[in-house]
């Protein structure tokens, strides 16, 4: 197979365009934040021990009382400095608080999508392949629950009958956990078996469908014919000829959800306590932590845009019909 | 009780004729609860009875992790920054003060040697000075020995307003000196019946001046201890995740003998309140979990299991009735609810009368609180010294027809009473949260069968509760007729919450609506009381304007009491702790144990 040489000055171009965009995504998001209502020191104003006077001089120490362009001034210069602002709330950096949660994100989430992918691509070919028969039916019934049943309904259902009722799971997560050797690891599975499980189960169903129509449109093209007309087995047909082109679309969708691993799962993450970056970011905006807010968002406003990228370029990788001009 | 008759009492316990139990017991006959009592003994002059300690366990350690479930995970360890109770029940781990509160609201020493009274000097007669005797030996975790010095640095780290301490209020307007190396005064600038603020519970946690000293001020968000605390107290840092993890381990140098009793403590944040009274009550996962705002009934199904139980410490907190004293919907000089108006139709005492009669406390503890609510009329309810006994809740809709029928107000076509053109229409806010919603329903309903229309309005709690000076929403501009929302009372003295009622605090523009004062009540009445208080050494007469002050506004229908609202929290079957309404849930925690 010949590789399809992706051309220098067309990445250079998509990565110029990369810039003003995301400029304009924290501009967006910085107003946003700036326009929506609270303060990170509300709480000191109901409450009757703290006076008026500690509260404005937090404001003017964290820079709140600035307007609104010169504080994204700040934020942008210190941003290229490589600083991603201070919490409000935590009194600590912002890119401290991402880091203490990334490596649990990418475990968890990262798993998740794993999952997904190995249920997703077995079964959404299986399905197509023989399609409208009682496999595929029950494959596409349980897609349909699957992505129909909200996470914090399945993780509620799980914890009811694994935690509650057969105690084997734990359904708190506990990103220290004080073991060593198997049994740390042991440990580690075993708290995460649900809530990847649930996340995992939620994309796969989505994804399961997805597979299942791009190797529908595949399997029935004149070179499949030809391929299976030249005597050559069903089943290389399939892994060899059918599989491989109907992939290219799902290596760009899956590609698309890579910066969804990175902000976490908020709902899921509240419901067992991950300390991912989803709660993080829950947590911050409940607290109007803004300069955490922003920071989480931002890095995912980045991931995507550069993941898109990558979806890009695989796709006229992988696709040598795809032109790039 | 008469004030006199007390006197005597306290008389005889003095000469030895009356056993303390005796004086309890003769309190208690006549309504006033133990902590109340032996408050007033101590405060006479005859030494506190230490509550007999409960503490097993015969030597350090042993107990294996103890493992805390808080919905909401700290955030900082500072606590001088520490503004929510999850920050300082976190910081508690670490750092004590010199007294902390018990569950009767009464002062228990920590790092302190006694509890300055007057008979040991530690009380002057005019109320002007503190003197606090601190215990020796303590040292921090890292060794450094705990002396006076420290304590004099807590005051001036907390006080300098450019540190920004949430505790400043307590440190600010007072003096703090080096008596001997384990001495301290706190000398006031006028007679203070309250004295134990500084150094105290919640906002008197102490932190070592010899890795603060340089992090005063200004800089004081810099500080590398800020995160990773070094105090005096059971446990000493291991690690900290913000919103997620606090984790500690037994402190082997601990200033009280035999403990703690734990190897390790873990304090995991996150989640929501019925899964976390879930992991405690229904799968032992945690040991304790925290603030448990889950409806009764839900509560009470998890602790079938036996697994362990739901403990509710009584405290002050109060869900009330606001009626506005101001006219809400007259602009004048930019601001709604302003001093200069007077409520079109609540001005009329008959209307407060009969709204009064059309709050069913009874129903709305029963529907909808349960052990979680316990019904009252009065602001102020505890600690029980000052919970008055003049307040019954009294609904009763067909009095309150009558008084307004009586009254002038006649029923029109629709079936909403007018009077002069005026109809008894009222807008009533809370914020979005179930139990209010449903609280606000029932009082509509009775409201509706008195002929009062009232249109419920429900804010978001983040803008509601915010101080947001541009939104109309929020609960102290009250730019409404009704309210509803819950007050906290963070101290066994009422002297903050009781300035509700004080004119001078109204909320207002010109204070840009900070004021504490949210009804806008002018009284002259509760103004002379309020000063009464602010004077009054003697704790007798004291709680006695107090109790005045809160039937004052009762009675007069500027506020109205709903439910208390006390701390509800989880505990497997075999824990052993003591909670306390007026300091940290934590602040007993070098007591706690597990039963073997």
């Amino acid at each position: 197979m010949q590789v399809h040489r992706v051309s220098r000055q067309y990445v250079i171009r998509k990565i110029l365009i990369m810039i003003p965009s995301l400029l304009g995504i924290s501009v967006v998001l910085f107003a946003l934040l700036a326009l929506a209502p609270g303060d990170p020191f509300d709480e000191l104003a109901t409450n009757p021990a703290v006076p008026p006077e500690v509260r404005a001089a937090l404001r003017a120490k964290f820079g709140l009382d600035d307007p609104v362009w010169m504080r994204y001034w700040h934020w942008l210069i210190a941003l290229l400095q490589g600083d991603w602002g201070f919490s409000f709330v935590s009194r600590m950096d912002v890119s401290t608080l991402i880091m203490q949660r990334l490596p649990v994100t990418l475990i968890v989430i990262g798993a998740s999508q794993i999952l997904a992918i190995l249920i997703a691509i077995p079964v959404g070919v299986l399905a197509a392949t023989r399609p409208y028969s009682l496999f595929d039916q029950i494959a596409n019934t349980f897609a349909f629950i699957g992505f129909s049943l909200p996470t914090f309904f399945t993780g509620l259902v799980l914890i009811l009958v694994f935690s509650i009722q057969l105690d084997w799971l734990p359904f708190v997560y506990r990103a220290d956990i004080a073991a060593t050797g198997w049994e740390f690891y042991w440990e580690h599975i075993k708290q995460s078996i649900m809530p990847v499980a649930v996340l995992g189960l939620f994309q796969g169903a989505a994804l399961v469908r997805f597979v299942r129509s791009s190797v529908l449109d595949v399997i029935r093209l004149d070179y499949v014919t030809t391929a299976r007309s030249k005597g050559i087995g069903e089943r290389k047909v399939i892994t060899r000829h059918v599989v491989r082109t109907a992939l290219i679309p799902v290596v760009t969708l899956v590609a698309l959800q890579m910066p969804i691993v990175f902000s976490g799962a908020i709902v899921t993450e509240q419901i067992f306590r991950v300390p991912g970056i989803g709660s993080l970011l829950i947590s911050s905006m409940l607290a109007n932590d803004t300069p955490v807010v922003m920071g989480v968002t931002f890095v995912s406003a980045c991931l995507v845009v550069i993941f898109n990228l990558i979806a890009d370029i695989l796709y006229g990788w992988l696709d040598p019909r795809i032109a790039f001009r | 009780m008469k004030e006199r008759e007390l006197r005597g009492l306290v008389g005889k316990v003095k000469a030895g004729k009356l056993s303390r139990r005796g004086f309890v017991q003769a309190m208690m006959a006549v309504g006033i609860g133990a902590p109340a009592a032996s408050q007033i003994l101590l405060s006479s002059g005859v030494a506190m009875a230490q509550s007999p300690s409960t503490y097993k366990p015969t030597k350090r350690g042993g107990g294996g992790p103890l493992k805390l479930l808080w919905w909401q995970g700290p955030t900082l360890l500072n606590p001088h920054f520490a503004v929510g109770t999850k920050d300082q029940d976190g910081s508690r781990l670490f750092y004590e003060p010199l007294a902390a509160w018990d569950p009767d609201g009464n002062l228990k020493p920590k790092l302190a040697a006694e509890i300055p009274t007057k008979e040991n000097g530690g009380l002057s007669a005019d109320g002007l000075t503190v003197t606090w005797k601190l215990k020796q030996g303590v040292t921090w975790h890292d060794g450094k020995p705990f002396t006076a010095d420290d304590v004099v640095f807590n005051w001036e780290y907390a006080k300098d307003p450019a540190t920004a301490a949430y505790t400043i209020a307590s440190y600010q307007d007072v003096m703090v000196a080096k008596v001997d190396q384990y001495t301290v005064t706190v000398k006031f600038k006028k007679p203070t019946p309250f004295w134990a603020d500084a150094f105290v519970g919640t906002r008197g946690m102490l932190i070592p001046k010899h890795l603060f000293a340089d992090y005063i001020g200004a800089k004081s968000r810099d500080a590398p201890t800020n995160l990773k605390p070094v105090g005096t107290g059971p446990y000493m840092f291991k690690d900290f995740k913000p919103g997620d993890l606090v984790t500690g381990v037994m402190n082997p140098n601990y200033h009280q003998a035999n403990k703690p009793y734990f190897d390790s403590v873990e304090m995991k944040g996150g989640g929501d309140a019925v899964s976390a009274a879930r992991a405690v009550l229904q799968t032992g996962e945690f040991d304790f979990a925290w603030n448990l705002q889950v409806e009764d009934e839900i509560l009470s199904r998890l602790e079938k299991g036996g697994k362990g139980s739901v403990s509710v410490t009584p405290g002050g907190n109060i869900e009330f009735l606001l009626l506005n004293t101001t006219d809400p919907w007259t602009e004048v000089d930019g601001e709604r609810s302003s001093l200069k108006t007077k409520h079109p139709t609540l001005s009329d005492p008959e209307v407060r009368k009969a709204i009064a009669l059309l709050v069913d406390n009874k129903s709305i503890q029963d529907h909808i609180y349960g052990r979680t609510g316990p019904a009252t009329r009065n602001f102020l309810y505890g600690p029980p010294r000052f919970d008055s006994k003049n307040n019954p809740i009294e609904f009763n809709v067909d009095k309150a027809n009558d008084i307004l029928e009586k009254a002038g107000w006649k029923k029109g076509a629709d079936g909403i009473r007018a009077k002069d053109g005026k109809k008894l229409k009222f807008v009533y806010q809370t914020s979005i949260n179930q139990p209010r919603q449903k609280t606000q329903a029932i009082i509509k309903q009775a409201a509706q069968k008195a002929g009062i229309d009232i249109e419920l309005k429900s804010v978001t709690a983040s803008v509601f509760f915010s101080s947001d000076v541009a939104n109309p929403d929020t609960y102290t501009k009250f730019y409404t007729d009704l309210e509803m929302y819950t007050t906290t009372m963070g101290q066994p003295d009422p002297g903050t919450h009781m300035l509700q009622f004080v004119s001078t605090e109204a909320a207002t523009k010109a204070n840009k609506w900070q004021g504490r004062n949210i009804t806008r009540w002018q009284s002259p009445e509760a103004d002379k009381l309020y000063r009464e208080t602010e004077a009054e050494l003697d704790p007798v007469k004291r709680a006695a304007s107090f109790i005045k002050l809160n039937d004052l506004a009762i009675q007069n229908q500027i506020v109205m009491g709903i439910v208390q609202r006390p701390t509800v929290s989880a505990r497997t079957a075999k824990l052993n702790c003591n909670i306390s309404g007026w300091d940290n849930n934590t602040s007993d925690l070098s007591d706690w144990f597990k039963d073997a």
